[in-house]
């Protein structure tokens, strides 16, 4: 069988929910990144998948996936920053070491 | 079973099984490469479907820029050939049965849905296409969230600085 929308939706369904686990099982803060990468990576491949698909007349979905990597590489800039300086504080980027504001 | 199609399952085989390495390995250095081999795979997917511009800036942007910032961080905050704790059993198991509750909720419905697309000619998405959508400034044209994204790169990038400045000591 030729794969088409199915089998993309498939893929970007199973890298979402691979991101979603890494996320709940990670307790370092460069690993949540990363799989938060994965999260948004999953939804570029949607967007586009239903583009090609479904609206080849439009280019809307390509637009939402220019422009969700471009918000991306703005929020792994400032999430980058900011683990590093939890490691100046705390010396450590583990979650469990940075709950000051949860009580 | 044609070339097309060994290329694509060859491309999902790489995203998945490289995005699965990277959320389970216990070394963080080898999981910042197992990303990389995901958004490589990612990239080739879309290569695959002939969108040939977006492929370009998924290299440039992912692989050239975030995997390559997420590995300074790597040396920024970690001794070298140290292992991560283990998550607790509790935790892996919870997270693994959300995570089957989640994605059987979505694959019931992405394969009973009955999908309408168009049935108007394919607009060819080349750089020409997107550049005059990109800043039309008429119906449909993307020139004001283009503007919103570049002053929000702006913000970002004074922002990092911000945050990550090495605040000197009081002297009096």
């Amino acid at each position: 069988m030729h794969p088409g929308l199915g089998q993309i939706l498939f893929i970007s369904t199973a890298l979402f929910f691979i991101g979603v686990y890494g996320f709940l099982t990670r307790r370092n803060l460069v690993t949540m990144l990363m799989s938060i990468e994965l999260i948004l990576n999953s939804v570029n491949l949607n967007f586009i998948a239903f583009n090609k698909y479904l609206w080849a007349n439009r280019l809307d979905g390509l637009f939402f996936t220019i422009f969700i990597i471009a918000i991306a590489a703005a929020e792994a800039a400032v999430a980058i920053a900011i683990i590093i300086n939890l490691y100046r504080s705390h010396g450590s980027i583990d979650v469990e070491n940075a709950e000051e504001l949860k009580y | 079973m044609d070339g097309s199609t060994i290329i694509f399952y060859i491309l999902a085989a790489l995203t998945l099984g490289s995005g699965l390495l990277a959320v389970t390995t216990r070394q963080i250095f080898r999981s910042a490469i197992y990303l990389l081999f995901s958004l490589i795979g990612i990239a080739g997917l879309y290569f695959w479907m002939n969108y040939d511009f977006i492929a370009a800036v998924q290299i440039v942007v992912y692989v050239g820029g975030i995997v390559v910032l997420i590995i300074f961080s790597i040396f920024l905050t970690h001794q070298t050939g140290e292992k991560l704790p283990s998550p607790t059993l509790s935790r892996q198991l919870f997270a693994a049965l959300a995570v089957f509750c989640g994605a059987a909720l979505i694959l019931v419905q992405l394969y009973h849905f009955q999908y309408t697309g168009t049935t108007e000619t394919a607009l060819e998405p080349n750089v020409n296409n997107i550049g005059m959508q990109m800043l039309s400034t008429d119906v449909g044209g993307y020139a004001l969230p283009f503007e919103v994204v570049s002053i929000l790169l702006l913000a970002a990038l004074v922002g990092c600085i911000v945050i990550a400045l090495r605040t000197k000591p009081q002297t009096n």
